[in-house]
């Protein structure tokens, strides 16, 4: 009885939790999908669209989920494709545009570096479909973070410009760190709950992986501390508006088709 | 038929469903065929995803609900489930010779987590040298990765330990 209480008052912060979840690795895996026939050379072509593959497999997991929790019958197509901007709850720094292939690995490389302790943490949640989830996006998590780790440390560490556009793409997207850490009404009920990850206890270990990696990329990390907010609020940036505009065109010219 | 003929059956039709993108493996050598039971007169079937984006788990949905239609079972059911997460420590002995005899180099041993740039030593399929030389973490498909060999000079898929 209490138990169902419990599950019932943890319902909507569950949803807003998961929903999150799923719509940072929905959009970030969709930002990596835009450079299919655009990659700098075959390898990373295949290494970033496997790396979207598993962000959007993640993201589908977790709409199915979301959807679930909510109750009104939204499946995950509904809830990818037929919301708006303002309702979307992803981290600002998924969404910014692709830039040039430092910008995207810099991106990359802030969210894995936090992205895998996360699921790691998740993986011991008391919620246990998030457990299975973050159990399994751990492991590709790692992948990610390996390979942009690489790539950072050869731009960084490699020619003059190289150099110069991976430090240019950290001093534009570090301002979008800080919302990895932020915590609200909906992590502090679950939290308390057992399910959802206290993001300030993740901060050590992505500062220790961040801090290690841009020694070697002879990097340096911008010393400002004001920081960007509002996409887990369905605060967007303008560039959300377009990549929703592409990425939902079908499913909005014609609701519910399927191959 | 009683639920343990039914169950053979079942098991018998999904032995011929083989992994779309390694045409080699059948979906019980890869680990991707977690359990198949018989609920009442209902066959029920769990398959899990090597990897959360893995394109061919829809074709594997499909092939293995034809191999059970072709089998004479009409009533089953098959769930995709998460947990625990796919390793390749569940790639049977016969899945890894198969591998190796199809050119890819199966998981070199126990999937233990690594260091965050520690590498793999990795064997050629081809010459069996260990001097071989990773070009990428990813591959023609989300389980392999991309290696070259430095004694035969070919270069190879990895089926990489996850």
């Amino acid at each position: 009885m209490s138990e169902a209480c419990d599950r019932a008052a943890l319902a909507a912060p569950l949803f807003d939790y998961t929903l999150r979840l799923a719509d940072t690795a929905l959009i970030l895996g969709h930002r990596l999908s835009e450079w299919i026939g655009h990659a700098p050379v075959l390898e990373e072509e295949l290494a970033l669209g496997n790396i979207a593959l598993d962000l959007i497999g993640e993201a589908r997991a977790l709409y199915s989920y979301a959807g679930a929790v909510e109750g009104k019958g939204r499946d995950e197509d509904a809830l990818a494709y037929r919301r708006d901007a303002g309702g979307f709850r992803n981290l600002l720094l998924a969404e910014q545009p692709n830039g040039d292939f430092a910008a995207t690995i810099v991106r990359q490389f802030l969210f894995s570096a936090f992205a895998q302790p996360f699921w790691r943490r998740l993986a011991a949640s008391r919620d246990a479909t998030l457990a299975a989830i973050a159990a399994k996006s751990e492991k590709e998590a790692a992948y990610h973070l390996r390979h942009a780790g690489e790539w950072l440390i050869r731009l960084g560490d490699g020619t003059e410009e190289s150099h110069r556009r991976a430090q240019a793409a950290l001093d534009e997207l570090w301002p979008y760190s800080g919302e990895l850490f932020e915590r609200d009404a909906v992590e502090d009920r679950l939290i308390a709950a057992g399910i959802a990850v206290d993001p300030e206890t993740l901060r050590a270990e992505w500062q220790r992986t961040v801090s290690a990696v841009l020694a070697e990329a002879t990097l340096v990390a911008p010393e400002r501390a004001w920081m960007q907010s509002g996409g887990r609020h369905g605060r967007h940036s303008e560039h959300l508006g377009h990549l929703l505009a592409t990425m939902q065109f079908l499913q909005r010219a014609y609701p519910g088709a399927t191959w | 038929m009683n639920a343990a003929g039914l169950r053979e059956r079942a098991l018998e039709a999904a032995a011929h469903v083989f992994d779309p993108e390694i045409p080699v493996l059948t979906i019980g050598d890869l680990g991707v065929l977690r359990e198949v039971r018989v609920v009442g007169d209902t066959v029920e079937i769990d398959i899990t995803p090597t990897y959360s984006g893995c394109p061919a788990m829809r074709v594997i949905e499909l092939d293995l609900d034809a191999a059970l239609r072709a089998a004479g079972i009409e009533k089953f059911r098959i769930s995709t489930v998460l947990s625990p997460a796919w390793t390749t420590d569940w790639l049977s002995p016969e899945g890894r010779r198969k591998l190796a005899a199809f050119g890819i180099a199966p998981p070199a041993g126990q999937t233990s987590r690594r260091a965050l740039f520690a590498s793999e030593s990795v064997r050629c399929p081809r010459c069996g040298s260990a001097q071989t030389e990773r070009l990428s973490e990813f591959g023609s498909t989300a389980c392999k990765a991309l290696y070259r060999c430095r004694a035969c000079a070919e270069p190879f898929d990895y089926f990489k330990c996850h």
